[in-house]
């Protein structure tokens, strides 16, 4: 059994597909990574899979259970970790977390001890008796991973789970991940769209964009299907050097970026001297050229034929305007 | 049925509930300033004045402590609604209705914790109001008012809870306690009796639910009332059951996003 499957799930608000079609399959164990820009379809997708809104087309199963017609079951093997905060803040943090237990129908004993256990996986032991107002953000993230975990869940869904947060919380968040998934043996599902943070955490990763997701694989596999070397180089006249690179056969694909080219090409360091003739050739002059190997930001531009990072913008504000033309604030 | 109704759900709700309003000290004492100073200006502003049909013996101190009390209850338990609201803004809504619980355990466990609440401000302010010089009748009238306290903080709660279903934040719901709540109070009978309004007015106050349970609360406390107990009774208990009918019906339909 696997601990998602889905089937052609798709989900609609009136005129706008968020969801298109999507055929997933997660095994158990996994760290499984939605990446893709804001407003891709993420948050909707997780939102589908823990019952909270109702697919348009479509089935899914999550650890064998229906989303549709076994909502309770799924909801039983399910942690949650909302993107946005969704603590009681006047509330102690073991507060919350008895809350949660209590919610899900867990004896006094039960509580006690796993109360204890999460608080310790996420290092919160000393602050248990604190209100939540006091918490810092990076604290509040990790009682919301703890209180997802309280109800021993077999799928945990993490949607964003260190946006806005500082380096070195996001690290240490990354390092409480990894161990909860080894020690608890839970499933997770994350969405991000921090590069790193999928290729640091995720055992594999699906690419959605607009909806759809474009390709699924382990980082390293995804990195290796682009197969080559990067070459960046920069110069006045992006245009004229664009059309020239263009037309040599060693060039498997050219990138326009605002101030420089990527090439693709095999053997890197080998191509430099070649880049630099065929430059002066059509009486261009390199201010800098360099290689490098691809990341992926460069698979997803290589997918999605789009940088992550720029594309940040745009599609944010893409979104806010098919919103605002909806009149709702859907994600 | 176990399912339906989740005993450990709804009592978790309500403990929450009251742990937030007893750690909110200043919303306690806030809430019983208004009608602290109603009842105390009122009462020694209007001391000698006998509205309408109430016995000479009833001052207007007398008179007017069972419709403050009505609304005290009132506003406390209109507070659930915006708590509900509060908790949508800061995404507490989205923990309670993604965990396996129903939608009618959710709304008893909220409507528990808004009555205990509502209630409790309604015990402060009799003890306040009996320190200021209210008269209690008999214990068979405390049980009276008791009775219509209860039906008045559930209807109120089921009301806060029905509007807030409809909201998607605070903003709008300033403009419900202006434009529902006050002509509630105001046409309730609370402060005067509603013989002083003209006939088209009065129609206002006996379709007013308030109303009935503001008479309720004056016979038990003071032992005059304008209709039967029965009346009042079975008005405040039909719009009770339709308010909890109303609230959970449009709760259930909440979208949680």
């Amino acid at each position: 059994m696997h601990a998602i499957e889905t089937r052609g799930l798709t989900k609609k608000f009136d005129a706008l597909t968020a969801v298109k079609q999507v055929d997933l399959q997660v095994a158990q164990g996994e760290i499984f990574g939605l990446l893709g820009p804001n407003g891709a379809g993420k948050t909707t997708f997780i939102k589908m899979l823990s019952t909270l809104s109702e697919p348009t087309e479509g089935d899914a199963r999550v650890w064998g259970h229906d989303i549709r017609r076994e909502k309770d079951a799924v909801r039983h093997d399910i942690g949650m970790v909302f993107q946005d905060p969704a603590v009681d803040d006047r509330l102690t943090g073991r507060e919350n977390l008895d809350f949660h237990a209590r919610m899900y129908g867990m004896k006094k004993t039960d509580r006690i001890s796993r109360i204890g256990e999460v608080l310790d996986l996420v290092g919160l032991t000393d602050k248990a008796g604190e209100l939540l107002r006091n918490y810092s953000g990076g604290m509040k993230r990790r009682l919301e991973i703890a209180r997802g975990l309280m109800h021993f869940p077999r799928v945990l869904f993490l949607d964003e789970p260190t946006l806005g947060l500082d380096p070195q919380t996001r690290y240490h968040i990354w390092e409480y991940i990894k161990g909860l998934n080894a020690q608890e043996q839970v499933t997770i599902v994350l969405t991000t769209h921090y590069m790193e943070e999928a290729d640091e955490l995720c055992s594999r990763i699906g690419i959605i964009d607009y909806g759809s997701i474009l390709v699924i694989d382990t980082p390293e596999a995804l990195k290796n299907t682009l197969g080559n070397d990067l070459l960046t180089v920069k110069a006045a006249d992006l245009d004229a050097l664009q059309q020239a690179f263009g037309n040599e056969s060693w060039v498997l694909e050219v990138n326009r970026f605002d101030s420089s080219l990527v090439l693709s090409v095999q053997q890197g360091e080998e191509k430099v001297p070649l880049a630099v003739n065929t430059a002066q050739k059509h009486g261009v002059t390199l201010t800098s050229v360099s290689v490098r190997k691809p990341t992926l930001d460069d698979v997803f531009l290589h997918y999605t034929g789009k940088s992550i990072r720029e594309e940040d913008v745009s599609e944010k504000d893409q979104i806010r305007g098919r919103m605002r033309m909806h009149g709702s604030g859907r994600r | 049925m176990k399912n339906i109704i989740n005993i450990q759900a709804i009592y978790v709700l309500w403990l929450r509930e009251m742990k937030r309003y007893l750690r909110a000290k200043s919303r306690i004492v806030g809430s019983l300033g208004m009608p602290f100073f109603f009842l105390l200006f009122l009462g020694t502003g209007f001391k000698n004045f006998r509205p309408g049909t109430v016995p000479p013996d009833v001052d207007y101190l007398n008179f007017v402590a069972p419709g403050i009390l009505a609304i005290v209850l009132q506003m406390g338990s209109m507070m659930t609604g915006i708590a509900i609201l509060w908790d949508r803004q800061f995404g507490f809504l989205k923990e309670i209705m993604v965990a396996p619980v129903s939608r009618i355990s959710i709304v008893l466990g909220r409507t528990a914790g808004g009555m205990t609440t509502a209630l409790f401000q309604g015990f402060l302010f009799i003890g306040v109001a009996f320190f200021v010089g209210l008269r209690i009748e008999s214990i068979t009238g405390v049980i009276v008012a008791l009775c219509f306290m209860v039906l008045i903080a559930c209807s109120f709660v089921n009301l806060g809870l029905a509007i807030s279903s409809l909201m998607r934040d605070m903003q709008g719901f300033s403009l419900v306690m202006n434009f529902i709540m006050v002509p509630i109070f105001l046409l309730s009978g609370a402060l005067f009796p509603v013989e002083q309004f003209p006939v088209w007015v009065r129609v206002l106050s006996y379709i007013d639910p308030l109303f009935y349970g503001v008479d309720g609360l004056r016979y038990g406390l003071i032992g005059v009332s304008k209709f039967p107990l029965w009346l009042d009774f079975s008005m405040l208990l039909l719009f009770c059951a339709f308010m909890v009918g109303l609230g959970a019906y449009l709760f259930s339909k909440v979208d949680v996003d």
